[in-house]
């Protein structure tokens, strides 16, 4: 029976290897005969491309809808303004204002003018590219320096989610909104963590998101022989499942240095990423 | 004329609040007169607080603001209204009003911090 899943690969610590479990999943996987979706939807930095060195085939700007004031019909009513919560609008003495790095399109002051003096404008906020990195579907967000619209811009990526297949997302760092629009609706969620004080207090973080957002979840733990014993401690107290352990390893630093996939570099380190991906196939 | 100073306590012995968007207080009134009322920034936590602090002293009244930091956002909105903009603002609000009555601060026509400076503070 072919893939049909899609599985977020989250951390909360930054760093830990989150890219580096996505990519390698995906390669192996895909090696392995499987069908296979990468979708990069840490649009702040994305950096999936780095290892699995995909051919863009192609690039849609994203945009989100801003208000256009038009001077001449507006009578600075002062409604737009009321109705946003973001301050995005505002009506000052005989002119509005607009803060177009705030607004989040709900399109209330469109809506809400009865003078037909706003006009929504695009913004583009980023990009999404899509390709192919060998047999891998490939999808990435970028989101444009200055911007802000994090969120927004996973959501266009995960957009391109295919069924029939095995999706793999790489979500961004952290706790925050971009990291609850990446996890949302996945089937399976992986939190990367390394056994270290920084990456446990980080891991029970994330843990508290996932379970708060009802999403089945388990651990694989990088550089499992550095720190020290809490990260496996608090798994088991948990009953957390590790489905998969990456040891520390200069070869790992040297191939990930460069640029390069573990599993095609280091054979011996296949099994681990296929062991995972049949042990996510059993959970889902 | 009406001037709103940003305070972090609610008399004029108070130290003025380097930030605008965040200020704990305004104190706005008369540097004539000096009488002043406290008004609480609603403002101080939560996004654009820039714009709505800009929006709560234009709404007084004020026609110039003493601070220590303001960012584009609040610049702008304040610029808009024609509000008076002084930085760099230092010391009780009584000696903030003191030295705007003998006219030693300079108006500024720019921010002077990046957007998000008082978020850290």
């Amino acid at each position: 029976m072919p893939d049909d899943f899609v599985v977020a690969v989250a951390s909360g610590k930054g760093g830990t290897g989150k890219t580096t479990i996505a990519a390698n999943l995906a390669w192996a996987a895909c090696d392995s005969g499987r069908k296979v979706q990468y979708l990069d939807c840490d649009v702040e930095e994305p950096n999936g491309h780095i290892f699995l060195r995909p051919e863009i085939t192609v690039s849609r700007q994203v945009t989100i809808d801003v208000p256009q004031v038009d001077s001449e019909k507006c009578t600075v009513c002062g409604k737009c303004g009321q109705i946003c919560q973001y301050g995005a609008i505002v009506c000052i003495k005989e002119s509005v204002l607009t803060f177009e790095q705030l607004c989040h399109s709900c399109g209330g002051c469109f809506r809400i003018c009865s003078d037909e003096a706003i006009t929504p404008k695009p913004l583009e906020i980023g990009t999404v590219e899509c390709g192919k990195a060998g047999g891998i579907d490939f999808v990435s967000g970028k989101l444009k320096i200055g911007h802000v619209r994090t969120p927004t811009l996973i959501k266009e990526v995960k957009k391109y989610i295919r069924r029939e297949c095995l999706a793999i997302i790489d979500v961004p760092p952290g706790m925050s909104c971009p990291v609850v629009e990446a996890v949302k609706d996945a089937d399976f969620v992986l939190l990367v963590t390394e056994p270290t004080p920084f990456g446990l207090n980080d891991l029970k973080l994330a843990v508290g998101l996932v379970r708060y957002m009802n999403l089945p979840f388990a651990v694989v733990i990088n550089r499992c022989d550095i720190g020290n014993e809490d990260v496996e401690k608090y798994c088991e107290v948990e009953s957390i499942d590790v489905l998969a352990k990456l040891p520390e390893d200069r070869r790992i630093a040297e191939v990930y240095s460069s640029g390069k996939i573990i599993v095609r570099e280091l054979p011996e380190y296949r099994n681990c990423f296929l062991d995972l991906a049949e042990a996510l196939k059993a959970r889902v | 004329m009406k001037i709103a100073v940003t305070s972090t306590g609610e008399n004029l012995d108070s130290e003025v609040d380097p930030r605008f968007g965040r200020a704990a207080f305004f104190l706005i009134g008369d540097p004539e007169t000096m009488d002043f009322a406290a008004v609480a920034n609603e403002n101080a936590a939560g996004g654009a607080a820039g714009i709505g602090s800009a929006r709560l002293v234009i709404d007084q009244g004020a026609e110039a603001v003493l601070t220590g930091h303001c960012g584009p956002n609040a610049q702008h909105t304040l610029s808009a209204a024609g509000v008076k903009l002084y930085t760099g603002v230092t010391g009780t609000v009584a000696e903030a009003v003191e030295l705007f009555r003998s006219g030693g601060l300079t108006a500024a026509d720019a921010p002077s911090v990046q957007s998000h400076f008082g978020m850290d503070k």
